[in-house]
């Protein structure tokens, strides 16, 4: 059994520091973990956190600075030593086989595993003590994503771990999914196992945790209570400088811009999801957000929209015209414009330059051809006018779009259909990846197209985002999409039932 | 301790500086290998180096480069078109053959009469073989999903027991006193590739490789097909994003490469080999693919490793008849200089970094 052990301090950090080329990922990082804790990890994209938790996990080595575990010194080479220390990490990027069951999947990540009869009674007896049901037997390619991530905190749970590092962990999970999630780490840490949790959805934090380190640009900036402070304030810690709020005024609906009808596409891989029957109708002004967890259909319904894959006649219809069977660049000259989730290799090709990413999409709408000769500084140009609109922090147009930073790609993806005036816009997962200030950006951006009687769709994970820029809220959920409804009139506890709910679970009650 | 890093962006200074390092290389190993013979290593070296472009024979060598180095040039450009594409032409040699057999056999069909239009005819039919050679593997891509590596490939040798029932069968000489192989067309005016300078080696097809160069450049750096066929090769699902239609891009570039190839195939019948034979082809469209990434799929980079490896060829050849060489020893060499550059390229896109051993 697991006892409490007070306030003894687990885990000590200090001047922990690690450098990759040409940046300091943590400088002189220091604080401490007590057992029973739950202590947040809290910082925009590039702040650290992942090294840092690295470190602790084995995966890194510091370069300087020194840990303590229950008072003994802490060094561990690999993640093997740091799991057998009682130290046990969730990733955010799901290690599991699709094709094998929870429990082979659970077997495989241990040293010696017991006979798979044993360890599916190991399963079923953790996974009842911490509320989190799931049946060893099922094959994870028919999981969701919460259950899957139930799989990876299972098998952290049979190695009896003193720390429980998470690494955004309730990204790919429902409000209810993330209710049930928190019932469990709240009756970890009441059985005194610290938990080290890594997010940046502030109102999670202030609701979960009691400590909270902040860093900045590698550095601790700032620790804090985080009930003790508002989630402004705490956003405000994180970026170092004061945070605009997106200004969504003056937005009208007009006439139908986009109509999409009994909508059917068939999957493209084995576990790839089907769309069915998916209809709506978007006006001009307005913003339809689409929420769902990533893998419900949101990439195919994309697809469909750009013109990637084609639909049956008369499902897609834009300002009066069956545009179903048209590919991207008819679709591009009649102002439909898409930018998918995947930035690199999708959205944007990496070893090219990013005048030639903004060939890719803006050739016909911006001319950047003449009798199909590329004009190089029109592209140039345009390039250099969506670094400078959106503020994208590179060298100049000629670096390749993967020397650029995740968040600044993204600003220059979004800014390249932006800027080339859509009459629809389709976003897949707008921020996802980007830090604080750019995703105000991005979203900012959005709103403007949006007043000036564009359409736009956002297809979004992050509920709190669509609820800041949507006026209609749709869900999409294994490949059907509910009825889109007034934004204005939901709750995120309502927003969460139409995502499903919990996938047939119940909270337990925390034991505290 | 040494360590690879990853660069940020593709050294530009590497890309080039490799094949370079691939030749000297390729110079040291093929030394090594020439000594274990029991050949003077550096004597060999200069033979095949030295001695065609400034040694005492060279007039004659000079004007073999450019006869070696035009189809080289021409297959390669194709090729590098479709492999930056990712598309994977590896049966160059077959659709040589198929468009020296097409064009060869519109001048033996309309043999005695003589017209001017009748090479401009055996071009367009040239390259119409090489290009319906490469159709095959092209279709077989896009509605089965077969790899279009192994088709390529496979057709070569189909289309070598082609060559040879023609060259027995239905092109072979009437009038040969039942040699196998076909009429002489440097015997035959209106169909002859002639050289167009004395003593140079200036062919048609060497003219045509030169065009070709050209043409894929701006192809490539300048049209909008080039630009698609760039990020096609680069990130497939970005490709179908701006629209590119992955099928059209197949049949484009396999048809792009198999007609180059297949006329390579005709100015080499019509002009320096003059007939159909059992053993008319001799490896330019294999070799081409070397010359196609030692040229680093840059069209004025093919220019240069077209000349190189030709340059191979003739002092291959010379050394074997100076220096005894056995033939299979000049392959051994070409085959190293592949091998060199894929084995230094990692330089391009990663750096070396010495480091002490971590604390």
């Amino acid at each position: 059994m697991r006892r409490v052990t007070g306030n003894d301090k687990l885990l000590t950090i200090e001047g922990l520091t690690k450098a990759y080329p040409g940046v300091l990922a943590n400088d002189r990082v220091g604080f401490a973990v007590a057992a029973g804790e739950v202590h947040a990890l809290l910082g925009e994209n590039g702040a650290g956190k992942s090294t840092l938790v690295k470190m602790i996990y084995g995966l890194v080595k510091p370069d300087a600075g020194s840990m303590e575990l229950l008072g003994a010194p802490y060094a561990p080479p690999e993640p093997r030593a740091a799991r057998s220390a009682g130290v046990a990490m969730v990733f955010q990027h799901f290690s599991l086989f699709e094709a094998l069951n929870v429990a082979e999947n659970v077997a495989l990540g241990m040293e010696n595993p017991p006979p798979m009869r044993t360890l599916a009674a190991r399963i079923r007896e953790v996974s009842d003590a911490y509320g989190l049901p799931l049946d060893p037997d099922r094959t994870v390619g028919d999981l969701s994503a919460g259950e899957r991530q139930r799989v990876e905190i299972i098998r952290c749970l049979l190695q009896d771990p003193k720390l429980l590092i998470m690494d955004e962990p309730t990204s790919v999970l429902t409000p209810q999914e993330v209710d049930i999630l928190f019932g469990t780490l709240r009756k970890l840490s009441s059985e005194g196992t610290a938990i080290l949790y890594i997010s940046h959805k502030l109102e999670e934090i202030r609701g979960l945790c009691d400590h909270a380190t902040i860093l900045r640009g590698g550095r601790v900036v700032a620790t804090c209570i985080p009930r003790d402070k508002t989630a402004h304030e705490l956003a405000e810690m994180m970026v170092g400088t004061e945070l605009k709020l997106t200004d969504r005024a003056g937005r009208q609906a007009g006439d139908v811009a986009l109509e999409v009808v009994g909508l059917n596409l068939p999957p493209t891989s084995a576990f790839g999801p089907t769309l069915k029957n998916i209809g709506f109708s978007l006006r001009k002004g307005e913003v339809l957000g689409i929420g769902g967890v990533a893998g419900n259909g949101q990439e195919e319904l994309l697809a469909a929209l750009s013109g990637e894959r084609p639909s049956t006649p008369g499902s897609v219809i834009l300002a009066g015209e069956d545009i179903s069977g048209f590919g991207p660049n008819r679709r591009r000259a009649r102002g439909l414009l898409a930018a998918p989730e995947e930035r690199l290799g999708h959205a944007a090709a990496p070893d090219m330059s990013l005048i030639d990413n903004a060939i890719l999409t803006g050739a016909k709408r911006k001319k950047l051809t003449r009798n199909g000769f590329l004009n190089m500084r029109a592209a140039r140009d345009f390039a250099q006018a969506i670094i400078s609109a959106f503020d994208v922090r590179t060298p100049g147009p000629h670096v390749a779009a993967r020397a650029l930073s995740g968040g600044n790609l993204q600003k220059f993806v979004i800014g390249r259909e932006v800027l080339q005036d859509p009459a629809v816009l389709v976003v897949n997962q707008p921020t996802w990846g980007v830090d604080a200030a750019a995703a105000t950006a991005i979203r900012q951006a959005l709103l403007d197209l949006a007043a000036k009687g564009a359409a736009v769709i956002a297809i979004s994970q992050d509920l709190d985002e669509l609820v800041e820029i949507s006026d209609r809220f749709a869900a999409l959920n294994e490949g059907r999409l509910s009825e889109p409804v007034a934004a204005a009139s939901l709750t995120l506890e309502q927003i969460g039932l139409m995502l499903g709910g919990a996938h047939g679970m119940k909270p337990v009650e925390a034991v505290l | 301790m040494i360590m690879l890093v990853k660069r940020p962006t593709p050294s530009i200074f590497w890309s080039w500086a490799t094949p370079v390092i691939a030749v000297l290389a390729t110079m040291i190993a093929g030394g090594v290998l020439f000594a274990a013979l029991g050949k003077n290593p550096l004597d060999a070296i200069r033979t095949i180096f030295w001695d065609p472009i400034l040694g005492p024979n060279a007039g004659y060598f000079r004007g073999q480069l450019l006869v070696k180095a035009g189809p080289l040039i021409l297959i390669a450009s194709g090729l590098a078109v479709g492999f930056r594409a990712g598309i994977w032409n590896i049966g160059a040699e077959g659709q040589y053959i198929m468009g020296a057999i097409a064009g060869a056999a519109v001048a033996l069909a309309a043999y005695p009469a003589e017209s001017v239009l009748l090479f401009p005819t055996m071009v367009i039919v040239g390259g119409l073989g090489g290009w319906a050679w490469a159709m095959i593997p092209a279709l077989l891509k896009n509605r089965f999903g077969t790899s279009e590596i192994l088709v390529s490939l496979m057709l070569v040798y189909v289309a070598q027991n082609l060559l040879a029932y023609m060259a027995f069968g239905p092109l072979k000489n009437p009038q040969g006193f039942g040699f196998p192989g076909s009429r002489n067309l440097q015997q035959y005016a209106s169909a002859h590739n002639p050289e167009l300078i004395a003593r140079t080696g200036m062919h048609w097809g060497v003219v045509a490789a030169f065009i070709a160069v050209i043409a894929t450049y701006v192809l490539m750096a300048r049209h909008i097909a080039g630009f698609r066929i760039r990020v096609a090769g680069d990130a497939p699902k970005a490709a179908r994003f701006a629209g590119v239609a992955p099928t059209k891009m197949v049949v484009f570039c396999l048809g792009l490469s198999g007609a180059l190839a297949g006329l390579a195939g005709l100015f080499e019948v019509s002009g320096p080999s003059g007939q159909i034979t059992d053993s008319f082809n001799a490896g330019y469209g294999f070799t081409a693919i070397i010359v196609a990434f030692l040229g680093r799929l840059h069209p004025v980079g093919i220019l240069l490793a077209g000349l190189i490896m030709a340059l191979t060829y003739i002092g291959g050849d010379s050394a074997q008849l100076s220096l005894g060489l056995p033939a299979a020893a000049i392959q051994v060499f070409q085959a190293m200089l592949l091998f060199f550059l894929l084995g230094f390229d990692f330089l391009t896109n990663y750096r070396v970094k010495l480091k002490g051993t971590r604390a």
